[in-house]
């Protein structure tokens, strides 16, 4: 029988949602909500002898989290710690890539879900990290490819692509049929014939950022508040979506000193927004932003803000919206802009 | 960029970071006085000034000096 530990977090295991996210570590014996349907899927041989979660807020956001997590599924003695799915939750996939990499750290037999674009990913390291859906929406297909990795990596076998396997390539010792020098050449060879993935060795694709020149003198510029917060006027008069945005939305600052609550809302359905609600400057720093404008700090403060709400936003839309953050305030004469980001 | 996840802003390529104390709050603290907290947001935002003019050639943290609760 192999004993497995699952890790949730404060939602799947119904505690409640954001009323909830700063729930400390507790375990629970047996499967719990998605765990029950995990446990059939494993079928026999397999069995969820407890479930750890923590909430969202607590486990990204408190040092000290992971270790405690870990510990309470350590106590269970598993065989297998199962980690998600987190789709693309990014505080939720935080938490299960860091306790992913401490349970490998820690000697223990682990794997973890989430999708491709989760930007807790990287921090997974070198754990096993099969693709989940993008929502939990679609939790089932999730739990299905879920639990046939699971079986993979309890057997002790290395996770591929083949099951879904993503993250970082994990190396391991393997006896070729061919010796490297023909190898090589059957590479050069696909690729002279137009394969253009063929590779043993993939390499991360890194996004490399080529940092804008320091501002030289921020009394004369023209200085931008941005943010993902998704703060718009109450009511959102333009629908900005509160999750997986497909655009973003501008608002005019001009003869606006301070953004008052009631009239302006966050719409982003990321975290809970009662804080921000109750003072917008929580997610735009104009009272203060007004201040160094009027004290000279700054040249002036740009005229509107840019908005979008960052929740499970795909990376193709997220650089979108910054090209065209970044071209529409070079148009408009802003020399730098300070974004807040939840 | 203001923010609480300050690993995953890093990792991205954020050339400039300024980390924030929550992630519903970038530029708030509930737990201080409304005083306080006002101060505390001056800082973050000086620091985010501070940072615009400094020359940085990859993803550089700027933190801010704590605010006390008093």
């Amino acid at each position: 029988m192999t004993r497995v530990v699952h890790y949730l977090n404060q939602f799947f295991v119904g505690q409640g949602g954001e009323d909830a996210a700063s729930a400390p570590p507790g375990r629970t014996q047996g499967p719990v909500g998605p765990g029950r349907r995990l446990q059939q899927l494993m079928g026999d041989g397999f069995e969820i002898v407890a479930t750890v979660h923590c909430g969202d807020d607590d486990a990204s956001g408190r040092p000290e989290a992971i270790a405690e997590i870990l510990a309470l599924a350590a106590e269970e003695h598993p065989d297998l710690l199962v980690i998600g799915p987190a789709f693309t939750s990014g505080r939720y996939g935080l938490a299960c890539a860091r306790l992913a990499a401490a349970a490998v750290e820690a000697g223990i037999p682990v794997l973890a879900a989430m999708h491709a674009d989760n930007p807790g990913l990287d921090e997974a390291g070198a754990a096993p990290v099969v693709a989940s859906g993008a929502v939990a929406r679609e939790m089932g297909p999730s739990l299905e490819r879920l639990a046939q990795a699971a079986r993979v990596v309890a057997a002790g076998e290395p996770l591929t692509a083949a099951h879904g396997s993503i993250g970082r390539t994990r190396r391991r010792v393997v006896r070729a049929e061919e010796p490297a020098a023909v190898r090589a050449v059957d590479l050069v060879l696909a690729r002279l014939g137009g394969d253009r993935e063929r590779t043993e060795v993939p390499l991360p694709r890194f996004d490399r950022v080529t940092p804008a020149a320091p501002v030289t003198d921020l009394t004369n510029a023209v200085v931008a508040l941005v943010t993902e917060g998704g703060l718009v006027p109450d009511g959102n008069p333009h629908r900005l979506e509160s999750a997986r945005a497909t655009r973003w939305l501008r608002y005019p600052l001009h003869g606006i000193d301070e953004l008052t609550s009631g009239k302006y809302q966050s719409v982003h359905g990321g975290f809970s927004t009662a804080w921000a609600n109750e003072d917008p400057h929580r997610i735009l720093p104009l009272d203060v932003a007004r201040e160094l404008e009027d004290e000279g700090a700054i040249g002036r403060l740009h005229e509107e803000y840019l908005v979008t709400a960052g929740n499970g936003t795909s990376v193709g839309n997220a650089r979108r919206f910054g090209v065209e953050w970044a071209a529409d305030l070079r148009r408009s004469g802003a020399r730098a802009a300070i974004l807040t980001a939840t | 960029m203001v923010c609480n996840l300050v690993s995953v802003a890093t990792r991205v390529g954020a050339p400039r970071v300024v980390p924030a104390r929550g992630i519903p709050y970038p530029t708030g603290d509930p737990s201080l006085a409304p005083a306080q907290e006002r101060r505390w947001r001056r800082r973050l935002v000086q620091q985010a000034l501070e940072a615009l003019t400094t020359p940085v050639a990859e993803p550089t943290v700027f933190p801010v000096q704590e605010v006390g609760h008093d």
